[in-house]
């Protein structure tokens, strides 16, 4: 898999280190291992928080050391040992090496397979970037073309100092802080993430990806992202990057939370390639992430497209709460696991208004000894007349020693409801294998085709320019499963 | 040198013998037509020299320019010439026929070192065979071969063919199930990829195609064997006396 051999090498020396503590090489401002209040005040006094930010993370916190973490899913790994991580670095320098000529050349290449523009490749790897793609400069001009319109988009510490009361008011409104262990844990210590606020009747000049990939991926830990599309509003949002990225953290537990309100309309895409552990199921990052949209408003929509292929474990159900009359939730999956992987995910439909409509298409890939799990759940409220869902699961398996597991939960309380779930597994078949062969495309590629098109469906939902990269990743992904 | 050289060929599928000997060679520039009952080993064959896995090579010999093609892989065979039309040709649901078309063309070239043509000229090439073939624009457009007719799946083998431009083309039944206008679009396919530097495998088990093609050479096969060998004739005498008469004659 030489998507992910740099990543692996670099995090596999990370290990080490891990098991011996933290040499002091990495220059890092740390909190001491382990989560106590002072750890928490510290993170709040560290970002210069009011007060209820600081109120808000202790309650979160004080929930949360009574809490217990959940066993359901369907997914294996060793204890994770809350006390011995860390809760608080400050955030590096960026440009540690001079140029290119210094990043190792596994991951330039996989760069290169991806068709990553060389300054964003830079970027990626930390290097120093020339003056004239200056990630701040390029910043700077997007910020300016934003706040014409009136768009609010910053890192959410930010918001918290400059727009206190509007993240008072949505913080926490879509996550409960009693949410669940990994979003209490996350609501106690989140590091950063991103805050955008799209005022009334504005639809975003621009996909939020653009800005997002160059102003550099400072995805953390425990991020926190919370977007609010006001009435009549639209944005599209992408998270993440389609390069093989690392991060000395085993522990990763985002929240999400997405309101839109009468009208407006929540697009947001997640392409998740972390590392995803060694062939033998050694290391990776453990992905356990809380993401939810409240349709708020009557006739609001938010859609979700997310194409999972890194992370050793991923727990993740990108769920849509249709609470406004009419409002539309949408849920578009691609996850792929290979080698020892697992992946539990899903999402949630919960239709609370009149005529609220979910669909649902799930494709798992599963090659190699990888679990691949949909869970799911679509709930129509008593008061939900008229609600309709459409869910499609599709697994693929590629090879004998994987696994695809269907569970999907459907609850209707109002007899008006129309519920329809079709779910297939299939195989890769020999005469499809051949056929390609026959006519010139390698092993690998000839997979990458067949996937890529069983995944149709869910590439389309993406903006264009990250559908092609995509494209491209999941063929990497699958790079090593078949022979 | 022949272009393609069989010599005693003993070909095993799920460790049953299905082919007990062949003996075949072909030139550039000629026709072959193979013909057989159902169940003689006619689609082992071409599986067997498109490097289908699961069909065993037992004992014998093939060899493609003076090469063994046992040693080619199936993608390094495509590359390097060889073409089957498949009998009955595979869905690959969410790839659009022209991608697919893309995909493969640029592989070949990969393979021979060749550069790669942007999306504009593999369009402008298909478009060109597509006219011929009455092959429409939309069909491009669409999942490879799902929901096409017979006719359709048998016409963009056709269409490959003559994109691809192979030194050996190997046509397993691609007349059958096609209509009397289908046919004849399918043979002409066949005739316009005559060429001195091409050699040809037209394996049917009508002898109707016959009447538009015109094979150099004509083989029956039984049973795994060749039992009967010659010219375009032979054809006519397998329509009146059938294979097991021919067969027969053959013991």
């Amino acid at each position: 898999m030489a998507a992910i051999q740099e990543t692996r090498d670099r995090v596999a020396s990370l290990g080490d280190r891990y098991k011996y503590g933290f040499v002091t090489d990495i220059e890092m401002e740390r909190a001491p291992r382990g989560l106590n209040e002072d750890v928490v005040r510290l993170i709040s006094a560290k970002k210069g928080e009011p007060e209820w930010m600081l109120e808000w993370r202790l309650g979160a916190y004080r929930r949360w050391r009574g809490m217990r973490e959940p066993t359901w899913a369907r997914v294996h790994y060793t204890k994770i040992d809350y006390e011995a991580a860390y809760y608080y670095a400050a955030p590096k320098a960026h440009a540690n090496l001079a140029s290119l000529d210094e990043v190792d050349p596994k991951l330039l290449e996989t760069y290169a397979k991806l068709g990553i523009p060389l300054h964003e490749q830079k970027l990626l790897a930390g290097v120093a970037v020339d003056a004239v793609f200056d990630s701040v400069s390029v910043a700077t001009t997007f910020k300016a073309k934003l706040a014409e319109s009136g768009v609010i988009f910053c890192p959410i510490s930010e918001a918290i100092r400059d727009h206190g009361e509007l993240v008072r008011k949505y913080l926490g409104s879509v996550v409960p802080v009693t949410d669940n262990f990994f979003a209490t844990l996350n609501s106690a210590v989140f590091s950063d993430g991103s805050f955008v606020y799209i005022p009334k009747g504005v639809r975003c000049p621009m996909e939020l990806s653009t800005y997002f990939r160059i102003n550099a991926s400072e995805t953390g830990q425990f991020e926190r992202t919370l977007i609010i599309a006001d009435e009549g509003a639209y944005v599209s949002y992408l998270e993440g990057c389609t390069a093989p990225k690392r991060d000395e953290n085993q522990l990763h537990a985002a929240v999400v939370e997405l309101v839109a309100l009468d009208g407006a309309e929540i697009k947001y895409s997640t392409v998740q390639n972390w590392y995803p552990g060694d062939e033998e199921g050694r290391g990776g990052i453990y992905n356990f992430v809380t993401k939810r949209g409240d349709c708020r408003g009557r006739g609001a929509k938010i859609s979700w497209t997310q194409v999972e292929t890194g992370s050793a474990i991923t727990w993740k159900y990108p769920s849509c709460i249709l609470r406004g009359d009419d409002s539309v939730g949408e849920f578009y999956s691609i996850a792929i696991t290979n080698h020892f992987q697992q992946a539990d995910t899903g999402t949630k439909m919960i239709h609370l208004g009149c005529n609220t409509r979910s669909r649902i298409i799930s494709k798992g890939i599963s090659a190699g000894r990888a679990q691949n799990t949909y869970r799911g759940l679509v709930s129509v409220h008593p008061r939900a007349e008229g609600a309709r869902n459409h869910t499609q699961c599709d697994s693929l398996l590629i090879g004998g020693n994987c696994g695809a597991h269907t569970v999907p939960y459907i609850e209707s309380r109002n007899s008006s409801a129309r519920v329809e779930h079709e779910a297939t597994t299939s195989k890769i078949a020999d005469d499809q294998l051949f056929y390609c062969l026959s006519r010139g495309l390698g092993h690998e590629e000839a997979v990458a085709l067949i996937v890529n098109g069983f995944c149709r469906e869910v590439l389309q939902q993406l903006p264009m320019e990250f559908a092609v990269e995509a494209q491209k990743l999941v063929g990497i992904s699958l790079e090593g499963s078949v022979g | 040198m022949n272009m393609l050289e069989i010599e005693d060929l003993h070909v095993a599928v799920q460790g049953r013998e299905i082919l007990k000997g062949i003996n075949l060679s072909v030139r550039a520039g000629e026709m072959h037509a193979i013909m057989g009952p159902n169940g003689s080993g006619k689609s082992t064959l071409s599986y067997a020299l498109a490097g289908r896995e699961g069909y065993a090579i037992t004992s014998g010999r093939m060899s493609y320019m003076g090469e063994d093609l046992a040693q080619l892989a199936p993608e390094v065979r495509a590359a390097r010439g060889i073409f089957l039309a498949l009998q009955y040709p595979v869905e690959i649901p969410g790839v659009t026929t022209m991608n697919f078309l893309k995909a493969a063309l640029n592989a070949q070239r990969r393979a021979r070192g060749e550069s790669e043509f942007d999306a504009l000229t593999v369009l402008r090439l298909v478009r060109e065979k597509a006219a011929s073939l009455r092959v429409p624009e939309e069909m491009l457009r669409r999942a490879l071969n799902v929901g096409f007719s017979g006719g359709e799946k048998k016409r963009l083998e056709i269409l490959q063919m003559a994109l691809f431009k192979p030194s050996l083309a190997i046509l397993d039944e691609t007349d059958s199930g096609l209509d009397i206008d289908a046919l004849k679009l399918v043979a002409e396919g066949i005739n316009a990829m005559r060429a001195p530097d091409r050699g040809l495998l037209v394996i049917t088990h009508y002898q109707r195609l016959l009447e538009y093609i015109v094979p150099d050479r004509v083989h029956v096969l039984a049973d795994g064997r060749i039992v009967a060998e010659g010219g375009k004739e032979l054809a006519h005498e397998l329509e009146a006396k059938g294979y097991a008469g021919l067969a027969k004659d053959a013991a």
